[in-house]
């Protein structure tokens, strides 16, 4: 239910900055996605993509900038606790925990949303027991929603490389986000895969999860996305609907040469 | 049978329990009760070791220092200060967690081999310090006259009673921690071995849960190193050095890391087999090293893991012999 005419949006960043020694990585990037949005963020290679999430989730400090989630100031905190603010993210490179089994990894992205403490952990309280059969049911519901209901019981690493993919953001909704931040999640992805991709994506932002995505992949990318904002060299060079963003100059200039662009 | 498969934990707690309780009688003299009451002790620290190594996959190569910490401060408090016993043991086991604190907040921040070496250096330190500090610590040649350990004016005197001393508090320990385990902090140290960034991104305060679950290994090798101190009355460097670390991180992995019975299983079997090797004389270190490099070799997941794979040939066994049994013709 996304309310029209908002003043501010949901989720935004302002002139970020970040570098690297004398390498710029983002030069005053800005992002803004409306709640219920699918926003792609797209660009060739190194223009700043994965830095741009690595900069919001707290990995990197950014040199200058803001990042606002509604009314919150987000700028620069530590990672968990931008998590702790429903901003839940997945990598590249996956990050699975391959010493536990599909469904621990799920149970383990629900870990926020766990309501008892260590001590009921030891003294193993009612509330223990309460709190895991609802993470169980949640994992469930989370491993249901990607299809790997019948592959809990496997360890994550004996998952085929889709699947696999299919694990770490059913572990990331399982954190239940408000904001879930997808890099590149085809890549690697044969092309059924992709498209399979596509509609889980969108089935998610259907259920009133807001998603930016860092993607290569055009045909995704203009086939699944709300809007879409075109970084190159750090900066922010275009930003609108995928029919515009197809068309501008500036954006086929950066991925083609200028000559194509003229 | 159904119950027991969704309670495997529970009936093997019980196991466990009955063992504790029945070893004693099969203890024919006094000298295999104390070597039973010293895997107690290795199986305590070996339990927290697990916890930070097998599970968070924290290396620390320097657990002795803090068994021995809390041997020497219970020791000098009751010998030296004539303090009584629990009061020793208490202060002893808040210097430890205290320490812990101090020394896990600055080392944790390493990783890998920086982390190794940075809890190498720790042991080495509190080594030579228990060495040098000769006035409080006695040097080299240790303290003396340390009192038994005395609850509430009971007194463990025989060796059998101090023998279920320990082994009760193992049983609590292991208790304790296979709950914690079986949970969400469980989860997230286990994160933490794998993916320390994916384990962050959900939530978990990677660097909080690492200090924690340090802190908490810390108390386990505190509370052993209490024991430890009231129960030979006497301590010296030499069991804390650098070799009681190395051994204590051998009987982890050769246990199983991230296995709790395979921490039990390791703390015994390193503890016992240099008796029943003793009958070889000369060429029990030997035999010793043959057989680590043997299990390290054939059991990559120790002796956790190898007891898995023959309970399920042996399944498997049983499995085929029922099938062929029920086959209809």
């Amino acid at each position: 239910m996304s309310r029209t005419g908002e003043t501010s949006p949901f989720f935004r960043g302002e002139g970020i900055t970040l570098r690297f020694g004398g390498v710029t990585a983002l030069q005053g990037a800005h992002f803004a996605v409306s709640r219920g949005e699918l926003l792609a963020v797209i660009g060739p290679n190194g223009a700043g993509k994965t830095s741009l999430f690595n900069v919001v989730t707290g990995f990197y400090r950014m040199e200058a900038g803001e990042v606002w989630l509604e009314e919150t100031p987000l700028t620069n905190l530590a990672t968990h606790v931008v998590a702790r603010h429903g901003i839940i993210r997945t990598f590249q490179n996956l990050e699975l925990f391959s010493n536990m089994t599909v469904l621990e990894n799920v149970l383990t992205g629900a870990h926020l949303h766990a309501g008892y403490g260590t001590l009921d952990s030891f003294l193993r309280t009612p509330r223990f027991f309460r709190e895991e059969r609802r993470l169980h049911e949640r994992a469930a519901a989370a491993l249901d929603f990607v299809g790997l209901s019948g592959r809990r019981e496997l360890l994550a690493d004996q998952l085929p490389f889709g699947l696999a993919r299919l694990l770490e953001i059913a572990r990331a909704l399982a954190a239940e986000p408000r904001i879930l931040l997808l890099d590149e999640p085809a890549a690697g992805l044969n092309l059924r895969e992709t498209a399979e991709l596509g509609r889980l994506i969108r089935r998610i932002v259907e259920h009133g999860v807001t998603v930016v995505m860092v993607e290569h992949d055009m045909d995704l990318v203009m086939g699944i996305s709300d809007r879409i904002v075109v970084l190159n060299y750090g900066e922010v060079i275009a930003d609108g609907a995928p029919a515009d963003i197809q068309r501008n100059p500036a954006v086929i200039a950066a991925y083609l040469g200028e000559e194509a662009a003229a | 049978m159904a119950w027991m498969r969704g309670h495997r934990h529970l009936v093997g707690l019980a196991a466990f329990a009955a063992g504790i309780l029945g070893l004693p009688f099969l203890a024919e003299n006094e000298y295999y009760l104390t070597v039973l009451i010293v895997a107690g002790f290795n199986t305590l620290l070996v339990l927290g070791l697990n916890l930070v190594m097998g599970y968070a996959g924290q290396v620390s190569l320097g657990h002795a220092a803090f068994y021995g910490i809390a041997a020497y401060v219970s020791a000098i408090l009751t010998a030296t200060w004539r303090w009584p016993v629990a009061a020793g043991i208490l202060a002893s086991l808040l210097v430890v967690l205290a320490v812990a604190v101090l020394i896990g907040i600055p080392t944790l921040k390493l990783k890998g081999h920086y982390l190794a070496m940075g809890t190498l250096g720790f042991g080495l330190i509190v080594y030579i310090v228990l060495n040098e500090a000769t006035a409080l610590t006695g040097g080299p040649s240790g303290l003396t006259g340390i009192p038994r350990l005395t609850v509430a004016g009971w007194t463990a005197e025989s060796d059998r009673a101090y023998y279920y001393v320990v082994w009760g508090t193992v049983l609590l320990a292991f208790l304790l921690a296979q709950n914690l385990v079986r949970s969400r902090t469980g989860r997230a140290l286990r994160a933490i071995h794998t993916s320390e960034a994916a384990a962050a991104v959900l939530g978990v305060d990677t660097a909080r849960y690492k200090l924690a679950v340090f802190v908490l290994s810390a108390g386990y090798a505190g509370i052993a190193g209490a024991l430890f101190a009231h129960y030979v009355t006497f301590v010296s460097p030499t069991s804390f050095g650098f070799h009681a670390s190395v051994q204590l991180v051998t009987m982890a992995v050769l246990g199983g890391m991230a296995s709790l019975w395979g921490s039990v299983a390791g703390a015994l079997f390193l503890t016992l087999l240099p008796e029943f090797l003793r009958a070889l004389e000369d060429f029990d270190i030997l035999v010793y090293g043959a057989i680590l490099i043997l299990c390290m070799m054939y059991l990559p997941g120790g002796l956790a893991e190898g007891a898995r794979r023959l309970a399920q040939a042996a399944g498997a066994l049983v499995g085929r012999r029922a099938g062929k049994a029920g086959e209809v013709p």
